[in-house]
């Protein structure tokens, strides 16, 4: 079964998070797709900040699409990357969730939600 | 009258023997399926089948059997109309016939045995999951593994049944698409597990316990099944034997608990002599082996101070300074304001009214929404001779509350009030 795994964060309040303690994390995240390497399909990426996003949104009554500043969603949490793991249920997704390096950080959470199977031979 | 009669004892039978048998049909059909939405679904269908026939019929000699087979129908069908793959067909193997049925005796194939108890265990980890919210965690757990009917739920917990039944029909979906496992968690994620599947429990206690109703009778009874299910299932949980004996301990004050008008009767008016001895000694019985196992839960905590009450003779003789020192311990392992709040009630037996108040006043922010902390600040402000701001405070409480019992006991407060004055 495949999964997306989401990882959200709140910019709010990582700028209580030192610079030398989040680069010893960012160390613990190469370490953890090293050790669940077997089971990530897809290491995924990782997104710049929500501060460059842009948004195409739909138009009012069928108008034409607009183009705004910041993230879609209006939501304090922004989504920083993802990746795609195969497991063979959801409680295997989740321990491998709980050991997520970042989730030593308030606000940290990491979103896990099954990818639809199309059935097809992709 | 004696046609009634016969009927409503039909019903009892029936519903002790959905509660013994379901949750196993469920189970196994389940494990053959791997499809928990049309295994659960049919074990309901045949219930409900069970019941119509029964009663006109009577009870057949063999009822675990016959409930298996027609789930076992069902669930055909139910395959069949949701044009799933023959396969899966094919592996419930012939449909069953009506001859079979009638003539149906236990096999190892139609009806489970004793040894197979421990099938429903997986099920109610997997129904309890923490990827569920809690109201879907109780409404799977007594339809899948109790074998109670939607709109019996629904009224249970004072919900209407059509959010009952979405709430079911979400939760099963996100069980197939999300793939969550029936297993029984390992290690160190079992006891963080176990406390999910014995609130649940719990939580359905409670629905019944302020209800005086048979059906209320019948939530407690249940809960009390699947208490001790669990903990005969893995006994050497401690926390398991815990809530058991916490049940027990509720369950024992029973016949003192409702008068003849079906009003609630509290704690320090019941008559004592009506509680179930046998009860409290099997409750004792429980709490001993879960302190054997040495590992202190909130569930034993609750389970001791029950059992507090249960050895005073009368409420003048009950030792709230043992009372108040197990929920300074509970407060150690749960600091929740309700906690705190059943804390401080019963510091106000030993250190007097005004020290519970101001520990209650505390928590009024966190818990401006909850009836019992205005009825206890009610309580309080009576003791302390300040009836005015007493009757505010049960006013909120009631207004708070919509469970019928409660709002009757808060009402004949008030109205005792307004008799003083």
């Amino acid at each position: 079964m495949k999964y997306v795994l989401m990882y959200t964060n709140r910019p709010d309040l990582d700028e209580a998070v030192p610079p030398e303690r989040r680069q010893a994390v960012y160390q613990q995240i190469f370490g953890w797709f090293e050790k669940h390497g077997a089971v990530i399909t897809d290491a995924g990426l990782e997104l710049q900040g929500p501060e460059t996003a842009t948004a195409v949104k739909s138009g009012a009554n069928g108008g034409d699409p607009v183009v705004v500043d910041g993230p879609s969603s209006e939501a304090m949490e922004n989504i920083g990357g993802f990746s795609v793991i195969d497991v063979p249920d959801l409680d295997a997704a989740i321990a491998i969730a709980k050991e997520w390096p970042s989730l030593q950080f308030p606000g940290v959470a990491v979103e896990i939600r099954p990818i639809v199977d199309h059935g097809g031979d992709m | 009258m004696a046609l009634s009669a016969t009927l409503s004892a039909e019903d009892a039978a029936l519903a002790r023997l959905v509660r013994r048998e379901s949750g196993l049909i469920v189970a196994q059909l389940q494990r053959r399926l791997g499809d928990f939405d049309v295994a659960e679904e049919a074990v309901q269908e045949a219930i409900s089948i069970a019941l119509l026939t029964w009663r006109r019929d009577g009870i057949p000699s063999n009822p675990a059997a016959w409930l298996a087979l027609t789930a076992r129908r069902r669930a055909i069908d139910l395959l069949r109309k949701r044009s799933r793959e023959q396969r899966l067909v094919d592996s419930l193997g012939a449909d069953p016939t009506t001859a079979e049925l009638a003539t149906t005796e236990l096999s190892s194939a139609a009806g489970p045995s004793p040894a197979t108890a421990d099938e429903r265990l997986p099920m109610l980890f997997g129904c309890c999951h923490p990827a569920l919210a809690v109201e879907a965690r109780l409404a799977l757990t007594l339809r899948a593994v109790v074998g109670m009917r939607t709109s019996d739920i629904a009224r249970a917990f004072l919900v209407p049944e059509p959010t009952v039944a979405q709430r079911l029909v979400r939760a099963k979906r996100k069980i197939t698409n999300a793939r969550i496992p029936f297993t029984v968690p390992e290690d160190d994620d079992l006891a963080p597990r176990l406390d999910d599947v014995l609130t649940v429990v719990y939580l359905a206690y409670n629905a019944g316990y302020l209800d005086p109703s048979p059906a209320g009778q019948e939530m407690t009874d249940d809960a009390i099944w699947l208490a001790e299910l669990v903990a005969r299932a893995l006994p050497d949980q401690a926390e398991a034997w815990g809530l058991l004996s916490l049940l027990t301990f509720l369950w024992s004050r029973t016949a003192a608990r409702f008068d003849d008008q079906r009003k609630l009767i509290l704690l320090q008016d019941q008559d004592r002599s009506r509680w179930d001895e046998v009860a409290i000694s099997r409750a004792d019985g429980y709490l001993a082996t879960a302190a054997s196992l040495r590992r202190t839960g909130r569930f034993q905590l609750q389970a001791a101070i029950a059992g507090c009450h249960a050895s005073a003779a009368s409420w003048a003789e009950t030792d709230w300074l043992q009372i108040v020192t197990l929920y300074d311990m509970l407060l150690m392992l749960d600091r929740s304001p309700v906690v705190r709040l059943n804390h401080a009630i019963a510091l106000g037996h030993v250190a007097g009214p005004e020290a519970a108040l101001a520990e209650v006043d505390q928590l009024t922010e966190r818990l401006a929404d909850y009836h019992l902390l205005h009825a206890t600040r009610a309580e309080l402000l009576t003791q302390l001779g300040d009836p005015a701001a007493a009757r505010l405070a049960n006013e909120r409480a009631l207004a708070l509350t919509s469970n019928p019992v409660e709002q009757e006991l808060l009402r004949s407060r008030l109205a005792a009030e307004i008799d003083a004055q």
